[in-house]
């Protein structure tokens, strides 16, 4: 028989010190945080940056955000909570991943906040990556007005990615 | 391949995004409806975390922080076993927990509620489930604490967990409260959950697993979802 899925809950406002202890200055060893790329070669690197906002356009303060990537060689995860930067953002270390089947390389982006009471689920793609972007089955299937809500933008080594939960720009949110 | 398991979030059971009651969902909940997308290789699979070494005492928030003596509250010990939805334990997953002290009172810096800090005790721990999909916490029985979404708000004592399971679809942050709480009735945060789900919020009372002269055990079993077949996977 089938068993019922246990429901989910709020992270609520107090994760900080279990789940991202070090990067909040607590006393207790983290597991992962935003810099997933240890060990990896300095000229692949690249970095992902961003701010979570509310439907009133104001940054959210205890959202948390996780990262996971795995194109077959580098399976990678980062989490990071956005209550230490003075200006509320987001900030990994990683690399991209490849592309897999002439699929665009993308970054599976988990958010965890106050408020809401199941995590949401989200796509980083890259706007340095048109030509896969442009053919990728998942970019082409989603309303076109709003794909771009998907894509961070790439200036120098750095990306931006924002998210916005609700208003004009709302980022597309998956039913994984 | 059609022997994946279809499961979305079950609706039956599972809270929505916007909860009018829950007040920070207002402004944070989706208003667009979620997409379905193609799977790909990542979404399959999820952070194994075998190359972390967890501490001997990460498992035992009774005795991971101790400062001087050891922290006040009623000693209780905690587990449970994760399944997927068709009952298979799920071992070597990692549980994450947090929780307030036994007087209701968080360590995190943002807790402005007017009760005593606990110096011995900060309130996180973690563990890997067994081969069998067991998991065991010894921690102190939390406190109920006031919180401002309406006048006179008390959230009823609870324990969160975060899991992982095999999937990025399996990933679930819940809440794990206490048998009897008469506070139940009045939080919005349980009872944004379906009825049918509530009940499976709600530990027990276990002797078998009460320490004779140490700690009261607690039973809290968790299942974590499958993969949510798509079109896409049928080929």
């Amino acid at each position: 028989m089938k068993k019922r899925q246990t429901p989910s809950q709020t992270i609520g406002p107090f994760f900080a010190y279990g789940l991202t202890p070090e990067q909040y200055s607590y006393d207790f060893l983290s597991l992962v945080d935003g810099n997933m790329a240890e060990g990896i070669n300095e000229n692949k690197i690249i970095r992902i940056s961003g701010t979570v906002y509310d439907g009133n356009a104001n940054p959210i303060d205890d959202a948390m955000v996780e990262l996971w990537q795995n194109d077959g060689e580098h399976k990678l995860f980062g989490r990071y909570g956005t209550g230490t930067d003075q200006n509320n953002a987001f900030a990994f270390r990683t690399i991209k991943p490849k592309s897999i089947n002439g699929q665009a390389p993308f970054i599976n982006l988990i958010l965890f906040m106050r408020g809401q009471l199941i995590h949401s689920y989200t796509r980083i793609y890259f706007s340095d990556e048109e030509e896969l972007n442009a053919k990728d089955e998942v970019l082409s299937s989603v309303p076109h007005e709003r794909r771009e809500t998907l894509i961070a933008k790439k200036e120098g080594d750095s990306y931006t990615f924002n998210i916005y939960m609700q208003g004009e720009n709302e980022t597309i949110f998956f039913n994984v | 391949m059609k022997n994946i398991i279809s499961s979305s979030f079950d609706p039956e059971v599972q809270p929505k995004h916007l909860d009018k009651a829950y007040k920070s969902t207002l402004l944070r909940a989706p208003s667009k409806p979620l997409i379905i997308a193609k799977k790909s290789l990542s979404d399959s699979t999820g952070p194994l975390f075998e190359d972390f070494n967890l501490g001997e005492l990460d498992h035992d928030l009774t005795k991971n922080s101790i400062k001087i003596s050891e922290p006040l509250g009623e000693r209780i010990v905690v587990h449970g076993r994760v399944t997927d939805e068709k009952g298979q334990p799920i071992p070597h997953t990692l549980v994450e927990i947090w929780q307030a002290n036994a007087a209701g009172r968080y360590v995190h810096k943002v807790d402005q509620h007017n009760a005593p800090i606990d110096p011995n005790f900060l309130g996180t721990g973690r563990c890997l489930t067994d081969a069998q999909g067991n998991y065991k916490f010894y921690t102190i029985k939390p406190g109920a604490y006031p919180w401002g979404n309406h006048h006179n708000a008390w959230r009823p004592a609870h324990i969160h967990l975060s899991l992982f399971g095999n999937a990025i679809s399996s990933r679930l942050i819940t809440q794990m409260y206490f048998p009897n709480d008469p506070l139940f009735q009045y939080d919005p945060i349980f009872n944004a959950v379906p009825p049918k789900g509530r009940e499976l919020l709600v530990s027990s009372f276990d002797l078998d697993i009460t320490e004779p002269d140490f700690a009261l055990g607690y039973r809290f079993d968790i299942v974590l979802r499958g993969h949510n077949a798509t079109p896409f996977e049928n080929k």
